[in-house]
């Protein structure tokens, strides 16, 4: 009997033969294909195989809608990928609490169309609904334009259960929105990529789904006159659910400032009146809400052609924002072309397009231009990565307690070796 | 090197105990990293430590140290580390579950010097501060330009940004705007050990993990916090504050139901019952309608949002038999509402000479039962309960009034304000909304955890605090001391590391 039917043998006793199967190319993750893929069907099969995989040294990718498997860094090896597709329930929509307890492997789709029956949602808008999982959107973080109103995803998340190498189900938080009890487990699995540990459940709290939407755009052709319309709109009392520009060109020709305002029909009305009088200097259209799918399309654009494209997430402060986009536009000058779509939080989304070295060579430079005003770049994607560019950039004087928090959770590397900052 | 002989900490009943001398050489150390001004060792003046705001238990530290800067900080308790010398960090020694009380033989760090607004950084509305500085004071800084600091605890004229930081603090208008871990973007860290750590900073999604998160509400046990990072917010173009009144806590929790079934958030939703009213009425005359319970609640945002929604809130209390609505109709009246509401706690001093506050959770849902059995078990015992709940977020206060001097009922109160808890545990909630675990519900932790989970914290804790020393006993239940698992003997961690012997 060879060793890797053993693993196979022993892994189908614990989860099902109908469970596992050979992995084939279309399972790789950053071109580094595993043995096997395996699918529990519940949180303690999955703890299980996690277990097993721990103690026979193999490198399990915990994988939901396989939407983001090339975020990150490739990983260092790849044996296992464990899948969390069938741990798909809604466990319980308490709405008058306005709280839902949901599995990993539910689909943002499906969580929102059964939230929406008791007219409330998860006030996120992630990428790729109808694939991207529960907890492949809270392990990477992912946040949309939602976010400056309703906050990120750890602060709508209130509960979550981590599967831990060593066979551990962790609970922590719990089913209600104020809650101090002991350390806060589910921001430190927010965005961890699955390194510390295999989300199963989370606990999310809603908010009611609005009654009256309105998106209004406005136009402008300079940076300064975009600029000191988000300062302004910045410091006004409007209360807009989404605040973004789109910056169709690194040329700098167009900034179109997009507001969504949701509530009621007066309220709407009395603000999209304010919003005139502080938008003059642009023009001030009402216009179709699939704006908000802007990034996304980025997403999109850079998927359509790998090879001759980058991604890459920014964060700055918001009243650098724009400001780095033109410090984006000074470097690239005629090497490549681009655009972005920014949101008033400061964080926002750069599609690159050129050839592959001088990507490469303009990311770098930028990283390092925005590191040092405090700000951040990652690449989504890994068409330009390389020993002197990984995914995430500096992280600063805590990688050391980082490392050791991973060692305390994870001691032998098992989930996702190296696609991690600093190659956890 | 020293060994620090460590006496079994106190059980729940509360007896104080002095503190062993510490070696002079090592307070001559402190005094020379702090100076003269900076070292309280005198037994007189450590007595002012010896307690935070749950005043029954008291613990003399060794010595209290007041430095003025993160360097300091870091000598401190970089030679506490080297000398293995517990420590526990101390804002304004307002926090209700004990998180301050000193830890024996060991000393008391109080920021309360490090008290300056660093950084106002009004167009990325971010403030940054020294954990001294008072929680209200940040919001008078930034409200000329039309900003506010969201959390506020009812103290947030005395408590700390770095006791709220500790205890992942809240206040009356967390539904809508979150707590303090909504609101902290980085934190400048100085861990058990004496490094200097950053988490997160004045930009998003720092990449890492997001140890700014796990170090909020860690309640001192990771490290002290030397600098924090705050996200303001704009003030809302208005306010309005409705005061309701109902035949009972029933009616008032059906009206919150709908009204959130209907879509709305209010920024607060405040519930008292007739007790709690009492209290307030005799403490701060805030002419409160006398009803079996009532309904404070606020909406903010533009202003013909709110007025519209106010309609709406109108209809669905009188849908649910309230028999008086008013709407504060200026500044002064709106203060006066909230002055009743934020008065409650103290305010039970005028109907009892003793009360124990609880801070339990439950399920919104939950509420109309939980007071029923609230009612019962009073009734039972023969002592009254007065009922503060954070209607929109589900967080009880109930405070339970007692004699002392009347002989078993400060048990009795004790075991009752324990049972509450359970019955919150009961109905799918927390055992602590915003006053934090503390020294106060340790014990209560292994019936809201499952040891796995509470083993899950322990192993993160191990990575910021291998030696525990960062206020070592709190949050976390040490069985035999908390008298749960009678028979098999489970040293305390220290114990474990050989670092203290059981004396």
């Amino acid at each position: 009997m060879s060793p890797t039917s053993s693993v196979e043998q022993q892994l189908a006793a614990l989860v099902g033969s109908q469970a596992i199967r050979p992995a084939t190319p279309a399972d790789s993750v950053s071109g580094i294909q595993p043995q096997f893929v395996v699918a529990p069907e519940s949180d303690q099969q999955l703890a299980a195989a996690l277990t097993f995989a721990n103690e026979a040294g193999l490198a399990v990718i915990p994988r939901g809608g396989a939407t983001k498997l090339d975020w990150g860094n490739p990983p260092k090896r790849a044996d296992l990928v464990l899948s969390t597709a069938r741990l798909d329930r809604i466990l319980e929509h308490v709405w008058a609490d306005l709280t839902v307890t949901v599995e990993a492997g539910c689909t943002l789709q499906s969580l929102q169309q059964a939230l929406a029956q008791h007219g409330q949602r998860l006030a996120l808008d992630a990428l790729w609904p109808a694939h991207a999982t529960v907890g492949g959107v809270l392990s990477t973080n992912d946040s949309g334009v939602l976010r400056i109103r309703f906050g990120a995803l750890r602060d709508l998340l209130i509960g979550i259960t981590l599967a831990l190498p060593d066979g551990t189900l962790a609970s922590s938080g719990g089913k209600v929105v104020k809650n101090v009890a002991g350390y806060d487990l589910p921001k430190l699995a927010t965005g961890a990529l699955g390194t510390l540990g295999i989300i199963t459940r989370a606990v999310f709290r809603l908010h009611p789904l609005p009654r009256i939407t309105t998106t209004i755009t406005c136009s402008a052709n300079q940076s300064s006159s975009a600029a000191r319309l988000l300062a302004a709109l910045l410091d006004s009392t409007l209360t807009y659910s989404a605040l973004q520009v789109r910056v169709p060109s690194l040329d700098q020709t167009d900034f179109l400032v997009d507001i969504l305002f949701e509530g009621t029909e007066q309220g709407i009305a009395a603000q999209v009146g304010h919003l005139q009088s502080l938008a003059s200097s642009t023009t001030v259209a009402e216009s179709d809400r699939n704006v908000w799918q802007a990034r996304e399309a980025l997403h999109s654009q850079s998927l359509a052609d790998p090879s001759a494209s980058a991604l890459l997430k920014i964060s700055t402060c918001p009243s650098d924002t724009l400001a780095a986009i033109a410090t984006l536009t000074d470097i690239a000058k005629s090497r490549a072309t681009g655009s972005a779509v920014l949101q008033a939080t400061g964080l926002g989304t750069i599609l690159l397009r050129g050839a592959r070295n001088e990507l490469h060579h303009i990311a770098k430079i930028f990283r390092e231009k925005v590191e040092s005003s405090g700000g951040s770049i990652a690449a989504l994607g890994n068409s330009i990565l390389d020993t002197d560019f990984d995914a995430w950039g500096s992280t600063g004087d805590a990688l050391p307690l980082m490392r050791a928090v991973k060692s305390q959770l994870d001691p032998k590397t098992t989930l996702n070796p190296g696609r991690f900052v600093g190659g956890i | 090197m020293r060994q620090a002989a460590l006496r079994a900490p106190r059980t729940c009943s509360g007896h104080p105990l002095r503190g062993t001398a510490v070696d002079a050489r090592i307070l001559h150390e402190f005094r020379a990293i702090v100076g003269p001004q900076g070292l309280i060792s005198s037994p007189e003046d450590l007595h002012t430590y010896e307690c935070d705001g749950l005043t029954n238990f008291r613990v003399l530290p060794l010595a209290v140290l007041l430095p003025i800067n993160t360097h300091q900080v870091q000598s401190i308790v970089h030679l506490c580390h080297t000398h293995r010398i517990p420590f526990v960090a101390r804002g304004s020694g307002t926090g209700l579950s004990g998180g301050a009380l000193p830890v024996e033989n060991g000393v008391v760090i109080s920021l309360a010097r490090m008290n300056r607004i660093l950084e106002v950084d009004l167009p990325n509305a971010r403030v940054t501060v020294e954990p001294g500085v008072i929680n209200l004071d940040v919001t008078s800084r930034v409200q000329p330009h039309g900003f506010f600091y969201a959390p506020d605890p009812s103290s947030q004229s005395v408590c700390s940004i770095g006791g709220n930081v500790a205890e992942n603090s809240g206040g009356a208008h967390c539904l809508k705007y979150g707590f303090t871990t909504t609101h902290v973007l980085g934190l400048e860290v100085v861990l058990p050990d004496g490094s200097l750590v950053h988490f997160g900073g004045k930009c998003l999604d720092v990449p890492g993990y997001d140890l700014a998160g796990v170090f909020v509400g860690s309640e001192g046990t990771l490290g002290i916090a030397t600098k924090i990072i705050l996200r303001m917010l704009k003030r809302p173009e208005c306010t309005r504050t409705l005061l309701a009144a109902f035949p009972g806590t029933s009616e008032a929790s059906a009206a919150v139901s709908d009204i959130i079934a209907a879509g709305m958030l209010p920024a607060a939703i405040e519930m008292m019952d007739n007790l709690a009213i009492q209290a307030a009425e005799a403490a701060v005359h805030a002419n409160y309608p006398d009803c079996g319970a009532l309904l404070l609640v606020e909406l903010d945002g533009p202003i013909a949002e709110v007025e519209a929604l106010m309609l709406h809130v109108d209809e669905l209390c009188r849908k649910n038999s309230a028999s008086e609505i008013r709407v504060a109709q200026s500044d002064a009246e709106r203060a006066l509402v909230w002055k009743g509401r934020k008065a409650a706690f103290a305010a039970m001093g005028r109907i009892s000479p003793n009360y124990i506050v609880q801070d339990g959770v439950i399920p919104r849902t939950a509420l109309p039962q939980l007071m029923n059995e609230i009612s019962r078990l009073s009734r039972q015992t023969g002592l009254r309960v007065a009922n503060v709940f954070h209607a929109g977020d589900g967080n009880l206060h109930p405070l339970v009034l007692y004699d002392r001097h009347i002989a078993g009922q400060e048990k009795a109160a004790e075991a009752l304000s324990f049972q509450i808890l359970e019955l919150c545990l009961a109905a799918g909630g927390s055992i602590t909304g915003e006053h934090g675990v503390g020294e106060e519900k340790k014990c209560m932790m292994t019936k809201m955890f499952s040891e796995p989970d509470l083993a899950t914290m322990q192993r993160v804790r191990a990575a910021f605090d291998p030696l525990q020393l960062s206020n070592p006993t709190k949050v976390f239940p040490t069985p035999r001391l908390c008298g749960e698992k009678p028979g098999e003997y489970v040293p305390h961690p220290l114990e474990s590391t050989g670092l203290a012997e059981r004396l």
